[in-house]
């Protein structure tokens, strides 16, 4: 009997393996194939040491993601605690709101972005009948950057909405009784208390942010090369299937590592929070 | 003792439409050590947290050392809390805990040393410094609980059931422990509990509390011994409270028979209730006795036999350390001072009458047997 289950449950995972295999465990060995060997198929470390040309655009992209997940911790953090705060419908309302725009395709997102940013946008037309020269917003870093807070945010409030919701009320109640003010008990003891959520929201902004290509073309009207356009583009001709496997792996690795850095820091705090 | 320090007056307070405080004024004085008692939803714990800052009175006005209060926010009032179940902060150790008071006064760390020492020292949990709230025992945490809050030195220590999940044995020594530290620090304690015989051993000052009133404020003596009403004699203590007049003053008829006693100034023939603890009956035999009836149950206690005794279809509980067997004929005597009457109020006739008791049904029927979380997680485990 408890075999026969066991044989079940195993049978059960079938198809996610074979998903797995097929999808994503294939495809990554194919990139690493792809990034050391060259068009005729023999074994090469030359599209590794091309990689030193794109050195800027990883240096930008990084820089971009930075900005844009600090800009999300910085509007996300007081936003998640304000919500955690409130009354059970409030708190519905507010998650449902967050929610939704993750039902729609971040390419339909992006490009009514670009439509308000545009020099004829909502935004400059406002501008405009309040007396004001339109700005040209699309093509700025701050466009690009402004377009990764938007599609992003709500990845970086649920995660702190989540574990502000776990952190019992006493314990705010306990440093108001030992003299903290609310920015006192804030900085010591609901900060701390979040480090989970934090760690969790700055990974799940910052991957898709530095991997973005479709914000970056659109709202920086193709005046910022970042890693995931870069890709895009060498994927476009066989030619250059190699150097765009090789960036692909170099980014997977640098993501991987700045994501083992981040558990490592949370498994440390995740310890002390038991 | 005698300069007031905390003044309630007329504090009123609902929450969603249900009032849980009904008018409660209470003088709290200084270096004193009073309980709030009561069953759970009675009110205490509210009452308490409005002391505390952590709720507003609806209406009525808090005065602390003469001035009002009610608009100053908990970080700013001078009375620091033992939390029910403690509120540790889980991401500190001991020590971390313990300083956290003095930290957010910006402290010299050297001074925050000294008297950090000095509390851990007090509380009996040197060598714990280093330790995580979550790797000590929870009679340890109450230790780290308690000092935390008195190394701020407060002028009040407002104590939310904190003793509540210790099993008894630590209980008693906890107990103890907490009468020490208020006589050693002269700070004001204000303890809520639903444990009557917690109430009588710690307290200077008991207020009982029921349905979010104060059903009487007495020393633990005047609460045990001239309870006001049916609900404070059958909540401290065992009491047989039975339907009785008084013809005339030091008279008092109950259960077919005209006892002496030492009340009075009742109206002539006015019914009271009448209130007699179990071990100030006397079992004698039927023809001395002043009662007689049937054992109908007999308990061995350790001490002492709890018996039932049917008295005319009323039972009574009685203590007696002579054994008597089930179903033996018994004669019961009283002594005057024994009988005590109360006049009578909303709670007559609810209480005091044994006809239905059992140990096990008293302990199912305690609203307040709350299963703590340890507790629970170890029966779900």
């Amino acid at each position: 009997m408890k075999k026969k289950l066991s044989f079940l449950e195993r049978a059960a995972a079938v198809p996610h393996m074979v998903w797995v295999v097929m999808f994503i465990v294939a495809p990554l060995l194919f990139v690493a194939y792809f990034a050391f060997t060259d068009v005729g198929g023999g074994f090469t470390f030359s599209n590794i040491q091309l990689l030193s040309s794109y050195s800027h655009i990883f240096l930008v992209s990084i820089c971009f993601s930075l900005v844009a997940t600090f800009f999300c911790l910085l509007i996300g953090y007081p936003l998640a605690f304000f919500m955690s705060r409130a009354k059970p419908s409030t708190q519905k309302l507010l998650t449902v709101l967050l929610m939704l725009p993750m039902w729609i395709s971040l390419l339909i997102r992006t490009y009514s972005l670009m439509t308000l940013l545009d020099n004829g946008g909502l935004v400059n037309s406002l501008l405009g009948k309040l007396g004001f020269d339109p700005i040209a917003m699309v093509g700025t870093g701050g466009a690009v950057i402004l377009g990764m807070i938007y599609d992003f945010l709500p990845y970086m409030v649920l995660p702190i909405y989540t574990s502000m919701q776990k952190l019992d009320n006493r314990y705010l109640e306990a440093a108001a009784d030992l003299g903290c003010t609310p920015l006192q008990t804030m900085l010591r003891v609901v900060l701390p208390l979040t480090v989970p959520g934090i760690i969790s929201g700055v990974t799940m902004v910052f991957v898709p942010s530095i991997s973005t290509f479709y914000i970056s073309q659109k709202l920086g009207g193709g005046n910022f090369d970042l890693i995931g356009d870069t890709i895009e583009r060498q994927f476009k001709y066989p030619s250059t299937y190699h150097v765009g496997a090789a960036i692909s792996l170099v980014m997977m690795i640098l993501i991987l590592i700045s994501v083992a850095v981040m558990n490592r820091f949370s498994d440390e705090k995740g310890e002390m929070i038991v | 003792m005698n300069n007031t320090l905390i003044k309630l007056r007329s504090i009123e307070k609902s929450f969603d439409g249900e009032r849980v405080l009904c008018g409660i004024d209470l003088d709290i004085h200084d270096k004193e050590f009073v309980t709030l008692l009561g069953p759970s939803g009675c009110g205490k714990t509210t009452t308490l947290r409005i002391i505390g800052g952590f709720e507003n009175a609806d209406t009525g006005d808090v005065f602390f050392d003469g001035e009002r209060i009610n608009e100053l926010p908990a970080h700013q009032r001078q009375v620091n809390t033992v939390f029910q179940r403690y509120a540790l902060f889980p991401h500190l150790n001991v020590y971390d805990n313990v300083a956290f008071g003095l930290r957010v006064q910006k402290l010299k760390e050297d001074e925050i040393q000294v008297r950090v020492r000095e509390m851990l020292e007090m509380t009996g949990l040197r060598g714990f410094e280093a330790r995580r709230p979550a790797t000590l025992s929870g009679g340890q945490q109450q230790r780290v609980a308690i000092a935390r809050a008195l190394i701020n030195r407060p002028r009040v220590l407002l104590l939310d059931e904190p003793l509540g999940a210790l099993d008894l044995k630590l209980r008693k020594d906890m107990q103890n422990e907490l009468k020490r530290i208020q006589r050693e620090t002269g700070i004001t304690f204000i303890y809520v509990t639903h444990d009557q015989e917690e109430a009588l051993s710690m307290s200077d000052t008991v207020v009982v509390m029921a349905n979010g009133r104060i059903q009487q404020i007495g020393t633990p003596t005047d609460i045990y011994n001239e309870p006001v009403n049916a609900f404070v004699a059958d909540f401290i203590g065992e009491s047989n409270i039975i339907d009785g007049v008084m013809p005339e003053d030091n008279k008092a008829r109950f259960a077919g028979h005209t006892f002496d006693c030492v009340d009075g100034g009742f109206a002539k023939n006015e019914a009271v209730d009448i209130v007699i603890r179990p071990e100030d009956v006397d079992v004698v035999p039927v023809e001395k006795g002043m009662l007689s009836g049937v054992v109908s149950g007999v308990t061995f206690k350790g001490d002492y036999y709890e018996i039932i005794v049917d008295v005319k279809g009323f039972k009574w509980m009685i203590e007696t350390s002579d054994y008597v067997a089930p179903d033996e004929k018994i004669g019961l005597y009283i002594e005057p001072d024994a009988i005590h009457v109360m006049k009578k109020s909303e709670y007559s006739g609810k209480f005091g009458d044994y006809s239905t008791f059992s140990d096990e049904m008293d302990h199912l029927s305690d609203p307040d047997a709350e299963v703590s979380e340890n507790e629970e997680e170890a029966i779900l485990s």
